[in-house]
């Protein structure tokens, strides 16, 4: 059953996963800009980095016995460094997985993913399809939880959240965007990936590579 | 006390300008008024724990009034509602009303020891007399 995996869900397991996020969105830094350029304002990738670079350099320095202390600071530190709208989104759904949190067990770790995608939703004002992150995050938090509600165990079911969310990404490339300033570009914002759902999949991506071990 | 205001903009110098420009409509009057504008390193950005720090500055019990920008100032200013406790988080009203224009008229009423509701109000209307005046 799933719980054989869940030892992997607590503070330096989360710190694990976010670590990789931050190792991820460095190295994509440059690309995830791209994307942004063509449909935003540019400032996605360098935003990101250094907030996440901030997050790392955060989590050095506190306490890690407590998981949902760990991603609390990651939402605070994202909303103080990112500026953009990604520091209020990514914050919140930080947040408000840090308020879900409750055990360090698989099921508890989809619940708080799921509470900090409500989260993002309700803040954005976004549903699927809109060209957000919400089309990475989306689908990654449903096949998660399938995963799981068929036994399958925690790294098993986040490779499939990891593909979920790839999946996701790539299906923003056709879309037109609806929310926030690449909305403005209207038809022109279709035909490439958008920057927010392709940094979410990496967050999906980070959390399939940090939280497989101990399986 | 005083209804407080709170200017959030991605631009520092923006938001203090506009609070320079409400002010001068009430020299020697008292206004609370808070900001929270800019990034950490001074550049353009908003951030939720900044709007929180502000709106709890400018609280004196009778309730807050946040004035914003556009875009991720709008998303950072629900964000701090997050980290107010709910007693507080009930005195705030985040204002759709455009800042410069929201802002003077808010600052008038406010000094004049309104209440929350009716200061929130004459922001809205902020753009009443711009809108009749061109009309004309």
């Amino acid at each position: 059953m799933a719980g054989a995996a869940g030892a992997a869900v607590d503070a330096a397991g989360l710190t694990a996963w976010v670590t990789e996020f931050a190792r991820l969105v460095h190295e994509q830094r440059d690309e995830l800009t791209r994307l942004d350029a063509a449909i935003g304002d540019a400032d996605h990738g360098a935003n990101l980095d250094r907030g996440m670079t901030a997050v790392v350099a955060a989590l050095e320095g506190g306490p890690a016995d407590d998981a949902a202390a760990v991603l609390k600071t990651v939402a605070t530190t994202l909303i103080k460094t990112v500026g953009g709208a990604s520091g209020p989104l990514y914050g919140t759904f930080f947040l408000r997985a840090a308020g879900a949190l409750d055990g360090g067990d698989a099921s508890a770790f989809a619940a708080a993913v799921r509470a900090g995608l409500d989260g993002v939703a309700a803040r954005g004002k976004a549903e699927p399809g809109d060209k957000t992150m919400l089309d990475a995050l989306t689908p990654a938090c449903d096949a998660l939880d399938a995963a799981l509600a068929e036994g399958r165990d925690l790294p098993d079911a986040l490779r499939a959240a990891a593909e979920a969310a790839a999946g996701g990404r790539d299906a923003t490339v056709p879309l037109v965007a609806r929310k926030g300033r690449a909305s403005y570009l209207g038809e022109r914002s279709a035909g490439h990936a958008d920057p927010g759902a392709t940094s979410a999949a990496l967050l999906v991506q980070a959390a399939a590579t940090a939280l497989a071990g101990g399986s | 006390m005083t209804v407080g205001l709170v200017v959030v903009s991605h631009s520092r110098a923006l938001a203090e300008a506009a609070v320079e420009l409400a002010r001068g409509m009430l020299p020697g009057r008292e206004l609370a008024v808070g900001i929270a504008a800019g990034d950490v390193d001074g550049g353009l950005g908003t951030d939720a724990t900044a709007i929180a720090d502000a709106v709890t500055a400018v609280d004196g019990g009778d309730g807050v009034v946040v004035l914003m920008d556009l875009g991720s100032a709008v998303l950072s200013a629900e964000t701090a509602l997050e980290f107010l406790d709910d007693d507080q988080r009930a005195r705030v009203v985040l204002s759709p009303a455009p800042l410069v224009e929201g802002l003077v008229g808010a600052a008038v009423v406010a000094a004049s020891g309104a209440s929350r509701d009716r200061v929130a109000a004459e922001a809205l209307q902020g753009l009443a007399p711009k809108q009749a005046h061109l009309a004309g």
